[in-house]
């Protein structure tokens, strides 16, 4: 099957049970006829079709592998792809490093990881209490979550409140971001924690507090609830400008080729997931280094003889974050949302952005949701030009590297335009 | 109230502005600014009092927790029930218009009081949740044009004698009862279903507001080029056959 980062060999197949073989081979073919057809990778029709075959064979999978899991609003894809770099320096991995993050794309991933002694799986959020209960994880890394694409996720805080019910019984040691409350909340019912001081630029979804409805307090990086007492944790480790302070208070140099401060906040979950398998920070923090783009988000690509670098952001959170990385003005800036089935057909988020943060840069908005984009900018005092398509946009702007930032199925568009 | 300066009160944006609510402050401190008023923007978090002396009022929409958190707090304070009173102008979307009617079904299934502003109340639909545009006629009384916005709410709110239906739906459900009306308003008070940044769609409604709230026929001009063009594109998508 697709999706993976080593090719099936079918070394560790002929240790797996006969039913698990029939469904791994099924998928196979599936997801073969699948990319034949020229529907992608494969990878998902793959999974399904053996876990309609199997439907133990995640457990089955996973069963042979030290598996880590990664869930989290934003930055689940990178940190697992941050993660799975870390830990190959104590052995082979296997990952869905593509993002197919539901159980039948892990499945898939996992079907493809013949020798592999690590599995290192993002997972959506709706599925992490049941992809925890089937693969037995060693560790689990939560990271942030915040408002995304209400019109049909879960709320936030339900979200967070069916973490804390899927994951109080867990084994595994969970990696919980102690300046998320939210986060927090559903981790502080596992058994073995360790907090990271991870930052949340985002505050919008936790003045509220999830244990009680108490308004939380906030004074500067600290939290806490005057009504019941719910706290923010010690962290054990912590980001700390470009550093990573492990739980000896040892400082360890960030230096990655991600850009941004939610990537430190990424690198240092990931050394603390790293720490737990026994790799150290030095040397988890110096193969993350490796890492150039993630599924094309942070890529510098040449288009009609400019750069332009390539920037995901799906949620006012992720904007957030996305914002606070571009190029300073006079830097152009390319602005594309789209409201289709995979982005959430709701714009009503463009609303909770800071749009206000691009003063000064010549600004160009394109996607399906153009002018929804554009009264947002009228509305916040900016100059912005609306165009039709990016080499529009590109023939327009002024020298220098361009900043383009697009939701989900607006950032595809964009890269299939880029690659011709 | 000076002749050029506006008070406006955003309530509770901690537990109330879960759809972009803040787009309704936004948009409103915008019209008023380009007609050179001197606008004030007062935002009351869930723990503090909120004032009397407000021109208008912003309450949000927000999940059925934080509701049932922002309608005890509101009874509790009754400083929205008072500014009322005095004729401020009240402006509620979602979660927030049901609480400024009789009752509504909280988070426990419970039926929670509300500040009875809107002679209406609420109960929960049986039926699938209302998710989409919606394209409705604004009582003609107001003089407005046709209201476009997206609704996302399970609520059925029914209308007593003391107020009127704001908008009747062309495309969508409104307050979910069936019989097409959508949100409800009496004298300076106004609830809708429109949820999130209603006004960034409605800039006549935002302006409606400030006239209310200035005591003023009319308003100078102010450009609404790029609300025309969102208007024009989401009624077209709304009334298209799919
Ligand atoms: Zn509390």
């Amino acid at each position: 099957m697709a999706g993976t980062e080593s090719e099936p060999t079918g070394a560790r197949d002929a240790s797996l049970p006969a039913r698990a073989k029939i469904a791994v081979t099924a998928g196979r073919v599936a997801a073969a006829v699948s990319r034949k057809a020229g529907r992608g990778s494969g990878s998902v029709i793959g999974g399904k079709v053996a876990l309609k075959l199997d439907p133990d064979l995640l457990a089955t999978l996973a069963d042979h592998l030290d598996v880590v899991l990664v869930s989290a609003t934003n930055g689940k894809t990178t940190t697992t792809r941050l993660i799975a770099e870390a830990l190959r320096a104590a052995g082979p991995v296997v990952s869905n490093a593509l993002g197919a993050n539901m159980p039948a794309g892990i499945t898939s991933a996992l079907a493809g990881g013949t020798d592999a002694r690590f599995g290192v799986i993002e997972v959506d959020e709706k599925y992490l209490a049941m992809v925890a209960r089937d693969t037995r994880p060693k560790a689990i890394a939560l990271l942030n979550l915040s408002r995304d694409q209400l019109d049909r996720a879960a709320e936030t805080r339900m979200m967070a409140e069916k973490w804390r019910e899927g994951l109080q019984n867990t084994e595994a040691v969970v990696i919980a971001n102690a300046d998320d409350p939210l986060v927090t909340w559903a981790a502080s019912s596992c058994k073995k924690v360790v907090w990271v001081a991870a930052g949340q630029a985002w505050k919008e979804d936790a003045w509220s507090c999830p244990a009680c409805g108490g308004v939380m307090q906030r004074p500067g990086d600290d939290w806490f609830c005057q009504d019941c007492g719910f706290r923010r944790p010690n962290p054990h480790w912590a980001l700390q400008g470009t550093h990573v302070i492990d739980p000896q208070r040892g400082a360890w140099p960030i230096q990655l080729q991600l850009p941004g401060r939610a990537n430190l906040a990424n690198a240092t979950s990931s050394a603390a997931v790293a720490a737990v398998f026994g790799v150290s920070p030095q040397v988890a923090l110096e193969r993350m280094r490796s890492v150039a783009a993630v599924a094309g988000r942070y890529d510098v690509v040449q288009y009609q003889g400019r750069d332009i670098r390539l920037l995901l952001a799906k949620n006012p959170a992720g904007w957030l974050e996305t914002f606070s990385l571009i190029d300073g003005p006079p830097a152009p800036v390319i602005l594309s949302v789209n409201a289709l089935d995979a982005d959430g057909t709701d714009t009503s988020w463009l609303w909770d952005v800071d749009y206000e943060r691009l003063a000064g840069h010549p600004v160009f908005v394109m996607g399906q949701r153009k002018l929804d984009l554009a009264v947002r900018l009228e509305v916040a005092g900016l100059q912005f030009h609306v165009v039709d398509t990016l080499e529009q946009a590109v023939r327009m702007a002024p020298p220098g590297r361009i900043e383009a930032i697009a939701n989900y199925t607006a950032f595809q568009q964009l890269r299939k335009v880029v690659a011709g | 109230m000076s002749e050029s300066s506006l008070r406006v009160v955003w309530v509770y944006p901690d537990l109330l502005s879960t759809y972009g609510d803040r787009g309704n402050a936004l948009v409103v401190e915008r019209r008023a600014r380009q007609r050179r008023l001197n606008v004030t923007r007062i935002d009351v978090r869930s723990d503090q009092a909120i004032p009397t002396s407000g021109d208008i009022y912003l309450i949000g929409g927000g999940e059925d927790r934080p509701q049932r958190l922002a309608a005890e707090r509101l009874r509790a304070d009754s400083g929205l029930v008072r500014a009322a009173e005095n004729g401020a102008i009240i402006f509620g979307v979602c979660a927030g218009f049901q609480i400024m009617g009789h009752e509504f079904v909280n988070d426990l299934g419970e039926r929670e009081p509300g500040l009875g502003l809107l002679d209406v109340w609420t109960t929960r639909g049986e039926g699938a949740r209302c998710v989409g545009d919606v394209l409705a006629d604004i009582d003609p009384q107001l003089g407005l044009p046709q209201l476009t916005g997206f609704e996302n709410h399970q609520g059925v709110t029914h209308l007593g004698q003391g107020v009127k239906p704001f908008a009747t739906v062309q495309v969508g459900n409104g307050n979910g009862t069936g019989d097409g009306t959508e949100g409800a308003w009496r004298d300076t008070v106004f609830g809708t279903y429109m949820h999130g940044p209603v006004l960034a769609r409605n800039p006549a409604v935002a302006d409606l507001l400030i006239r209310l709230a200035l005591d003023v026929n009319a308003l100078p001009p102010a450009d609404t080029t790029w609300y025309d063009a969102l208007r024009a594109e989401r009624i077209d998508a709304t009334t298209r056959p799919q």
